[in-house]
């Protein structure tokens, strides 16, 4: 049965049922329960954002492991963990801290199915939190995920609905291969939407037709999609339709959904909350030109933040995040591109 | 343990000493108040109840001594000179902010005072730290680096990697590990698995510390010495300094991990400000009213820095994109 659930609740949920079903699964990561060896209550926090609270209660100390601030331990041990009979849940509190275990990822997880010949398995998954919109400043607001997608051998899940998140992380769970799971931290109370109550999964490189319309393709990610359906709205109002493309999962990327698309509308405008250069607005919009050209009617705009770091003043971080306005205005302008 | 050393502080060091964990502390409270008014945007971590750790430190160091500070560094920034109407309009994100509104509370810096920067990357300071102490010996002038680090920062590797690095090289470097208790929620006495993090010091051949952090005097005596030996050639040592922190660990942190009436108790008990009135008026260094007139000063002053952040210049969107590169 469906009921309407935040993505943080759509991801309790999935967590509670993966660990359930597999006793392989476990999680480890800073907090993630909270309170460990502290005097007051034990799973105090669930995690600084209480997604995860309420597991170690029910399935332990020794499959949820509250962690040192240790990243390079935390994301290597899930990774040799993951190579040695178990499939981890690791946490990285934000992206940004991504820096300190990176090696961990890129040269140890992403490497070894194909280094080793195909023979090593790392069922990982990575949880991180992406994103602007907390005033949180340089350090802790970022969309790294284009980074990780550079890199072979790592799969990128980047969920913009409830029912996606719950989906995707049940899928991410039982792969054999290492996935990063960027979850946008101001979506987990801002997004909420109809989710059943028993455990699916959503394949991996299947993007979601949010919209459909047949003036202009907008492919999004993440918060991005949210906005782009506000600027499809207010364009609807003037009989512009766009079409939104959710990837859900840029690596590996569902090129022939986006392709199809931008055959019927003939026009791409992609958004993408990431910095601008080599992000996944960039590899998009290469992809259509280099595989779509015959179909462009207009050329391709891509929506992104200036290629600054995310600034702490309110003011300055509303101009950074791409906006509903400055979608509509890219897509107007595909619209009314006279050649 | 006090040795008794800084007891022996001119009068004026012992004012400053005051007027500094005052300031600290009545900026504190008051940024507490505004963020719980719905005036402070961001992520805001309070070092209230830690005063005697930033001014301990930082009374033994001048402009040219660096620091690298941490996610809880206004104390820090203050200990080390920043201006406070700076760092109050930095929290407001005004335009003319100690970093034109685009760091906030938790990258805050100036370097003409030799502060290297706040840092909201757990362990992001040690390995700086050891650059600003290879840059002083490389150029012989004699100055030191002081990194901040929590109990929970002490288990980074970055923070290992760069104790033996400074070790190796004999860096002027002194790592103060600030001993809260806590790490966001999780305990120092779990997750610091040989117990105290003074025993490190030896597994990575340099002295080591450990002094109560609510007892400025302690502190100091601590951080003189290792300052005397970084500054003569005797490379890093290790302070941690034990205490408590009175809030949680970022404004909205419910603290139901901690213990009953703990906070409560260490206000009651260790605050660090009465500590240090009772030992100065006791051995009659320093008279009441002297103490007094700072607490009325530092209100003043923290009201008027308050004042001055709310009708402070707004950025505007053009400034988004300044600062990126420098200009070559
Ligand atoms: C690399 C990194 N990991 C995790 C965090 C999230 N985080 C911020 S503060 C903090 C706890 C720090 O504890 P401690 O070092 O003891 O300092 P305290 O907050 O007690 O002053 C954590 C886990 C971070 N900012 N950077």
């Amino acid at each position: 049965m469906a009921r309407t659930l935040s993505m943080r609740q759509a991801l309790s949920e999935a967590f509670h049922q993966v660990m359930e079903e597999d006793e392989r699964v476990i999680m480890l990561g800073e907090d993630i329960a909270g309170g460990k060896g502290a005097p007051g209550d034990q799973d105090a926090w669930g995690g600084d954002m209480g997604i995860t609270k309420g597991l170690q209660p029910r399935f332990g100390e020794e499959r949820v492991l509250d962690t040192p601030i240790s990243e390079s331990a935390i994301i290597g041990s899930a990774v040799g963990a993951a190579t040695c009979g178990l499939r981890p849940i690791a946490e990285l509190m934000f992206v940004d801290f991504m820096g300190v275990c990176f090696d961990q990822i890129l040269n140890q997880a992403a490497k070894f199915r194909y280094m080793f010949g195909g023979k090593a398995e790392t069922p990982v998954v990575i949880r991180t939190q992406i994103g602007a919109g907390y005033n949180a400043a340089a350090q802790h607001s970022q969309c790294l995920y284009p980074i990780f997608a550079h890199i072979p051998g790592i799969k990128c899940v980047v969920p913009a609905s409830a029912y996606d998140a719950k989906g995707l992380m049940i899928q991410a769970v039982r792969d054999d291969d290492p996935v990063i799971f960027f979850e946008h931290k101001v979506m987990y109370d801002e997004v909420r939407d109809e989710v059943p109550e028993e455990p699916y999964t959503i394949p991996f490189g299947e993007a979601n037709i949010v919209r459909d319309g047949g003036d202009c393709t907008i492919v999004a990610m993440a918060r991005m999609v949210h906005k782009a359906k506000e600027a499809a709205d207010a364009l609807a109002k003037d009989g512009i339709e766009c079409e939104i493309i959710d990837p859900r999962t840029i690596s590996p990327l569902d090129e022939d959904t986006i392709l199809e698309s931008v055959e019927n509308t003939g026009r791409l405008v992609v958004v993408d909350e990431a910095y601008p250069r080599c992000n996944m607005a960039t590899d998009i919009s290469a992809l259509v030109a280099q595989q779509g050209f015959a179909d462009l009617k207009a050329p391709i705009e891509m929506v992104s933040p200036p290629h600054v770091p995310v600034p702490f003043a309110p003011e300055l971080e509303e101009a950074f995040i791409p906006t509903p306005e400055g979608i509509a205005k890219a897509v107007r302008k595909t619209v009314g591109y006279a050649g | 343990m006090t040795t008794g050393a800084a007891l022996q502080l001119s009068r004026d060091k012992l004012l400053q000493a005051y007027r500094t964990m005052r300031t600290i502390r009545d900026f504190e409270e008051r940024v507490h108040e505004e963020f719980e008014a719905g005036h402070l945007p961001g992520f805001v971590h309070l070092y209230a109840g830690e005063e005697a750790s930033a001014v301990g430190v930082c009374l033994n160091l001048d402009d040219e001594d660096k620091i690298c500070s941490t996610h809880r560094g206004h104390g820090h920034c203050i200990a080390k000179g920043c201006d406070v109407t700076g760092m109050m309009k930095e929290l407001w994100g005004a335009a003319d902010g100690l970093c034109a509104g685009k760091g906030g509370s938790m990258h805050i810096a100036d370097l003409s005072k030799g502060m290297m920067g706040a840092n909201a990357i757990v362990g992001g300071g040690p390995p700086l730290a050891c650059g600003a102490a290879l840059a002083a010996k490389t150029l012989k002038n004699g100055k030191v680096a002081v990194t901040f680090t929590g109990d929970g920062g002490s288990n980074q590797g970055t923070t290992f990697e760069s104790m033996n690095f400074a070790a190796v090289f004999d860096l002027p470097v002194i790592f103060v590990f600030e001993n809260n208790g806590y790490a966001e929620s999780t305990a120092s006495s779990w997750s610091v698995a040989c117990g105290d993090i003074v025993n490190r010091a030896e597994a990575f051949g340099m002295p080591g510390m450990q002094v109560d952090g609510f007892d400025f005097f302690a502190v100091h005596d601590a951080a003189a010495e290792a300052v005397e030996r970084a500054r003569t050639g005797g490379g890093p040592s290790l302070i941690e300094v034990k205490f408590g922190r009175f809030y949680g660990h970022h404004e909205g942190d419910n603290q139901s991990y901690r213990g009953k009436d703990e906070a409560a108790n260490l206000r009651a008990n260790h605050d660090c400000l009465n500590l240090f009135r009772q030992r100065v008026t006791e051995a009659s260094l320093l008279e009441s009213a002297d103490l007094d007139s700072i607490d009325t000063e530092v209100a003043a002053l923290i009201d008027r820095a308050v004042q001055d952040a709310r009708s402070a210049p707004r950025p505007t969107p053009e400034q988004l994109t300044t600062d990126v590169y420098v200009s070559y």
